[in-house]
């Protein structure tokens, strides 16, 4: 299966994950300081800023599309509840 | 023995120039959205703003007020004249009425914030009038005619959608429930209610303190403004001396604790027969290893058994990392650490470290439980706990030495990289 490097950078961790991974997969489990609320796309409370790398994920559903416009969110921010790792390395961070 | 009677304002009041009260008292409410106790009942102000070239309606009531409302409404403009309604706040108690002023006011556009939209359509159902909500933020202004209404997109006050709405001509700032309390009082006004000051602090404390970073992103838009009026969407209108309340609220959501360049770490723990208590100091000790000389982590013990909870909030609201030490006891961390983790509503704790540690006799699940409730919380929680089964061994202390250590590290944004497999994590 392919892989895929992801860096949380508030805490330093470097994690290698399978691609397909969500992002909220991963950042609970090395406690990464984004936090979550609805885990479904709609809360916006786990907006995230995605450093480098934004190419190696999925492009946003409609759903996460307009959840992002309503919330003002700035460009390369993602929402790490859908946000989907294709491969490639990216570089997050909490919004 | 009959109540004392309350003045209570009957029809429409003026406010200022052409902007007249419109809302409802409800006097005998006694709980709010479950949480508030509200001794003086509560009113939900609306507001009407005549133009040159049109009305605007700013909020409406709770449903069941609704004949209040329209009725008060209908003393001061005809729906024919309404052109824009603006919603500050979607809250049922501010948008009861909303769907059927819609129908009753056909040329009148709604205006609610970017972060409305989506909630107002999981309100009420938007598929009649669809075409005729806009969606604005800050600096967005709408025209009456010789006065135009400006938005400013106040976000968490306390939901996602609230926003703040100036009428520069009157030097008027309808706040929705920014600045508000529940106390009803049908003189309306701040120089003629009685003290309501106990009210307004609750609510802040209630409503606006979990929010108290957005409230100072909020200040810092409002305070410029040349304020003559502040009229919020429950209780008194602040025309005398507005910008007391918003110095008020400046102090109650300015930090506490000064000193930017130290973090402080609070380790909780309640202990049975000392084991898990030696453990807090151990984490403790290992915490203050890291940059203690030069001050940079405040480490500090509490013993939940010997405080009070709204005490530890207070603490908790400052703190920068909360470390969590409970015995399991029959498969569960012990009473008063649940009690304290579920007081945290009222304070933001959003991205704080969290921890957890203690000692077991046979199944431990108490460290666990609390590292996922601290999850829930929206705490980040990097660091492992550390369990002792019985009497904790030099094993044991070491690694809550260890524990302390490393919260302390992330504190400082100090804790080594780490490269790591994702078949590795738990």
């Amino acid at each position: 299966m392919p892989k895929a490097s992801v860096t949380f950078q508030d805490v330093g961790v470097t994690v290698t994950v399978p691609a397909g991974t969500r992002l909220i997969e991963v950042s609970e489990k090395v406690g990464a300081g984004i936090t979550y609320g609805c885990r479904e796309g709609e809360c916006c409370t786990c907006l995230t800023r995605i450093v480098s790398g934004h190419e190696h994920l999925a492009a946003p559903s409609v759903l996460e599309d307009q959840v992002l416009k309503n919330n003002l969110a700035p460009r390369h921010h993602r929402l790490a509840c859908q946000a989907q790792i294709l491969g490639g390395t990216i570089v997050v961070r909490p919004a | 023995m009959a109540m004392p009677k309350i003045a209570r304002a009957e029809g429409a009041v003026a406010i200022g120039a052409g902007v007249h009260w419109i809302g409802a008292f409800d006097p005998d409410l006694r709980s709010f959205d479950i949480i508030l106790r509200t001794a003086n009942g509560t009113s939900y102000n609306a507001y009407a703003v005549r133009g040159s070239a049109g009305v605007a309606v700013i909020d409406t009531v709770k449903a069941n007020f609704a004949q209040s409302f329209f009725s008060r409404l209908e003393s001061v403009a005809g729906y024919d004249e309404i052109t824009a309604i603006v919603q500050n706040h979607l809250e049922p108690d501010h948008s009861g009425a909303l769907p059927e002023l819609l129908r009753r006011a056909p040329a009148a556009t709604l205006y609610v914030s970017h972060q409305a939209r989506t909630m107002l359509r999981g309100l009420i159902d938007t598929s009649a009038f669809e075409q005729r909500i806009v969606s604005v933020g800050t600096g967005d202004t709408v025209t009456l005619g010789d006065r135009e209404l400006l938005f400013l997109n106040t976000p968490y006050l306390h939901w996602p959608d609230t926003q703040c709405t100036w009428l520069a001509t009157a030097g008027m700032l309808f706040s929705g429930d920014f600045f508000g309390c529940h106390y009803c009082d049908g003189r309306l006004f701040n120089d003629a209610v009685g003290d309501f000051r106990s009210s307004f602090e609750y609510y802040y404390a209630n409503i606006m303190r979990p929010f108290r970073t957005h409230v100072r992103q909020a200040l810092d838009l409002i305070e410029p403004l040349p304020l003559q009026t502040i009229a919020p969407g429950h209780g008194p209108i602040l025309r005398q001396d507005p910008r007391d309340y918003v110095r008020r609220y400046r102090a109650l959501s300015a930090p506490a604790l000064h000193a930017a360049d130290s973090r402080t770490l609070l380790v909780f723990y309640l202990s049975a027969y000392g084991a898990t208590r030696r453990m807090a100091e151990a984490v403790a000790a290992g915490a203050e290893s890291v940059g203690a000389e030069a001050g940079e982590v405040r480490v500090s013990l509490h013993d939940l058994e010997g405080g009070d909870i709204p005490s530890f909030v207070d603490l908790i609201e400052e703190a920068d990392g909360l470390v969590f030490g409970s015995p399991t006891i029959n498969g569960d961390a012990v009473k008063p650490v649940w009690d304290l983790l579920s007081s945290l509503a009222t304070v933001d704790i959003r991205g704080k470290i969290g921890a957890a540690f203690g000692s077991y006799g046979w199944s431990g699940e108490a460290v666990a439980m609390i590292e996922d409730r601290l999850r829930g919380l929206k705490l980040r929680v990097p660091v492992p706990g550390v369990k002792a089964r019985l009497v904790p061994t030099d094993e044991d202390f070491a690694a809550c030495r260890e524990l302390g250590r490393q919260a302390a590290l992330h504190l400082l944004g100090r804790a080594l990289p780490r490269v790591l497999d994702m078949a590795s994590l738990a």
